[in-house]
C-alpha cells in the first residue's frame, strides 16, 4: 500500500477536480476512479453565484482533500494561499505549485524550495509539484517534502510521459514517494509511469475533458493498477536481438520435406 | 457605511458581524475562508468580528482544480 506521510492509500491513483462538465460527473468521476486524494484550488467566490459551491458535491470525510496554490506566482503568494486552504478547514496537506509564466505553467524550481521550507516549518504536509529534476527532488526531499510530484508534461497538455528518462532517476534516487503529475493524457501513459516505478500518478484534464470523463475515469484506474502489477512483477529485459519465444528444436520434420 | 467585499462596495448596517454578512450573501461560512484587511479570520470568530467602515474583505472557497 502506498504511504505518504502517515496516511495509506489503496488507490494510487490521485484525481483533479477541474474542468468537469458538471457536479455530477464529477462526483461520478470520483467514483469511478477509485480514489482517496482529489485536489481542489481556492478562489474568490463569485458572489452573483453564491450557489455554485464545489462542497455540495465534495464529501472530506470520504476523501482526503489536497489544496493546490495554483495561481501563485512566488514563494510569498502560494504561502498565503496555503494558509487561506488550512484556514478553510482541508487540513494540513498541501499540493505546492508556483507557476510564475501562464504560458507554460512550468513550476519555478527556486520559489517552490523557498515556500516548501517555510511550509514544512509552519507544520504542513507538503508535495510540491516540479519540473522533472532530479537535483530538486533530492533537496525538495531534503527540506521535508512528504513525496514530489515532477509533471509529465506542462499541465493540461495530454502530451504524456515526455519527461521519462528524468522521472526515472528522481524514482531511483527518492525516498519519498514519486507522484507523476500533470500532462499525462492516456491510461498508456499513467501506465507507463507506474511501470517505470512511480507510487503514483495524479490526473485532471485527460479525464475530465475525455468524451466520457466517468468512463475514462475508470480506464485510468486500471492502467495505474496494470502498471504497478507490471513494477511489482518485474520487467523482462530489453535487447537489440531476436530471442525465439518457440523452441528451436524438433524442427525436423519441416526440415526433412 | 461601507465595505469592500471581493472588489465590490457593499453597504452594511453597523454592528454586522462576520457571520451575519456572509449569510446574507447567500453562502454557507462553513465553506468560506474569510480575509479581512489581510488577516485571516479564523471560523470561531466569524460571530464576534464586527465589521467596520472601510474593511477590506476577501470571500475565497474551494473550487475544482488540479
Amino acid at each position: 500500500m502506498l504511504k505518504i506521510a502517515d496516511r495509506t492509500f489503496r488507490s494510487r491513483l490521485f484525481l483533479g477536480t477541474g474542468k468537469f462538465s458538471s457536479a455530477d460527473t464529477l462526483k461520478k468521476a470520483i467514483q469511478a476512479s477509485g480514489s482517496e486524494m482529489i485536489t481542489v484550488a481556492l478562489r474568490r467566490v463569485d458572489l452573483n453565484d453564491p450557489a455554485d459551491d464545489i462542497m455540495n458535491v465534495l464529501d472530506r470525510e470520504k476523501y482526503l482533500f489536497l489544496p493546490n496554490t495554483s495561481g501563485a506566482r512566488d514563494a510569498k503568494e502560494a504561502v498565503r494561499l496555503a494558509k487561506l486552504a488550512r484556514a478553510a478547514g482541508s487540513g494540513n496537506w498541501l499540493k505546492l505549485e508556483v507557476t510564475p509564466d501562464p504560458r507554460t505553467l512550468l513550476p519555478d524550481p527556486i520559489e517552490t524550495l523557498k515556500a516548501t521550507d517555510e511550509l514544512v516549518k509552519d507544520g504542513f504536509i507538503v508535495l510540491p509539484y516540479i519540473n522533472a529534476d532530479p537535483i530538486l527532488a533530492l533537496r525538495l526531499q531534503d527540506a521535508g517534502a512528504a513525496a514530489v510530484m515532477p509533471l509529465g508534461a506542462p499541465i493540461g497538455t495530454n502530451l504524456g510521459l515526455i519527461t521519462k528518462f528524468q522521472v526515472e532517476i528522481i524514482i531511483e534516487q527518492a525516498r519519498v514517494p514519486v507522484v507523476v503529475d500533470a500532462g499525462l493524457g492516456s491510461p498508456s501513459d499513467a501506465a507507463l509511469a507506474m511501470e517505470i516505478g512511480a507510487d503514483a500518478v495524479l490526473v485532471n484534464t485527460a479525464i475530465s475533458i475525455a468524451g466520457d470523463p466517468v468512463k475514462m475515469a475508470a480506464a485510468f484506474a486500471m492502467a495505474v493498477e496494470a502498471g504497478r502489477s507490471a513494477y511489482e512483477a518485474g520487467l523482462g529485459r530489453k535487447s537489440s536481438e531476436a530471442s525465439a519465444s518457440s523452441p528451436l528444436t524438433g524442427l525436423d520434420f519441416i526440415e526433412n520435406v | 457605511m461601507k465595505i469592500t467585499c471581493n472588489g465590490e462596495t457593499k453597504e452594511i448596517t453597523p454592528n454586522t458581524s462576520l457571520e451575519y454578512f456572509i449569510r446574507k450573501m447567500e453562502l454557507n461560512p462553513d465553506t468560506v475562508v474569510a480575509e479581512c484587511d489581510g488577516r485571516i479570520i479564523k471560523r470561531d470568530e466569524y460571530n464576534t468580528l464586527v465589521l467596520q467602515e472601510g474593511n477590506v474583505l476577501e470571500l475565497i472557497r474551494f473550487v475544482g482544480g488540479g
